[in-house]
């Protein structure tokens, strides 16, 4: 069964959840402590939302130097499947394993409600399981989501397919440039979601593990998980069997 | 092992949006001012100051350890820009002199 990381850092809360997600669509869930210095040998890994360490400093900072991180980061740089979500977004781009940073919301004000977003591309590790490119209803709960590169990384990030998710309206229009419907944190671009240039780590400010459940009103999110598993799957076949549930 | 002679020195490491990066911070800030009825108030700028203690052999070597942490650390490089300023001079004073 592929197995699938949770990182808990002090302050998350979108690990249950993550875990729970994880389970469902049928993959074995494995919480990983913030102070481990190993991923024991999980097939990918889910940096939760929350508020890492309070999120004091900036959001995400003093978590990018915490053990588990560094293993993350190695994982990362040897092809190893990572999602930040939320928080864990935060935390991957202070780690500058995601391009770009999270500002506080343009807004002023912090964000609790559901969003409409459409997967740019449907042939990454993140999105293949997903039916088609219309858009999916996720949760946000953030104070700073305002996703900021500078003109020339935006440009480079279009050009080479690195935006994952977009925010858009509700019916799947274009979030026009001050649309705070649409565009709920006033990110560049509408940019709700990025990749790593290699194609392997991805953050997305909305909670797909938070929309995982019909019977909860929504399981837009629960294809993203299901990506995940899957292309994990995949990567553990590929490798052979040696590396399935060994520690790397 | 005998540690090296040091003495401590005290530093704040200001943090500041970058010319150009939104503040909503500031923006909101500025926005309260009329209801203060000031008027000829503009481009508020929210950072943050961080003081720190160095213990290190000399004043250039304890400001280094700053300048690294300030940029590492205490600053997102993307986004913010840093000042390191020496607080008084060499002191054994835990927490640093008085301001």
């Amino acid at each position: 069964m592929t197995r699938i990381g949770v990182v808990i850092f002090p302050g998350s809360n979108g690990d249950d959840d993550a875990l729970h997600a994880i389970a469902l669509v049928g993959a074995e869930p494995v919480a990983l402590w913030h102070e481990s210095a190993s991923l024991d040998g999980v097939g990918a890994v889910i940096l939760p939302g929350g508020f890492a360490y309070g999120d004091y400093l900036r959001a995400g900072v003093i978590a990018r130097f915490s053990p588990v991180m560094r293993a993350v980061a190695a994982f990362a740089a040897d092809g190893g499947l990572v999602l930040g979500i939320c928080n864990g977004f935060q935390v991957l781009a202070e780690a500058r394993l995601v391009p770009g940073a999270l500002l506080r919301n343009r807004g002023l004000r912090f964000l609790g409600r559901d969003v409409s977003v459409v997967p740019e591309r449907l042939d990454t590790p993140f999105t293949r399981a997903l039916a088609s490119r219309g858009p999916l209803r996720l949760p946000v709960a953030h104070g700073e989501g305002c996703y900021y590169a500078d003109e020339a990384t935006l440009d480079q990030l279009e050009r080479d397919g690195q935006v994952l998710f977009r925010y858009v309206a509700a019916e799947g229009g274009r979030a026009e440039p001050g649309d705070e419907r649409a565009n709920p944190n006033g990110s560049l671009r509408a940019i709700a979601g990025v990749l790593n240039a290699a194609g392997n780590v991805a953050g997305l400010m909305p909670h797909p593990e938070r929309a995982a459940e019909a019977v909860l009103g929504n399981d837009d999110g629960l294809a993203i998980i299901r990506s995940l598993v899957e292309a994990a799957g995949r990567r553990a076949a590929d490798a052979g069997p040696v590396l399935v549930g060994t520690s790397r | 092992m005998t540690a090296a002679p040091s003495s401590s020195f005290r530093f704040a490491v200001n943090v500041t949006p970058k010319a150009g990066i939104l503040d909503p911070q500031g923006r909101a800030v500025e926005q309260s001012l009329p209801h203060l009825g000031v008027a000829g108030v503009s481009a508020i700028r929210v950072g943050r100051r961080v003081e720190l203690t160095v213990e290190a052999a000399d004043a250039a070597a304890a400001r280094s350890v700053a300048e690294r942490l300030a940029g590492e650390l205490l600053s997102n490089p993307l986004i913010e820009q840093f000042a390191v300023e020496e607080l008084g001079g060499a002191s054994s004073l835990v927490g640093g002199p008085a301001r």
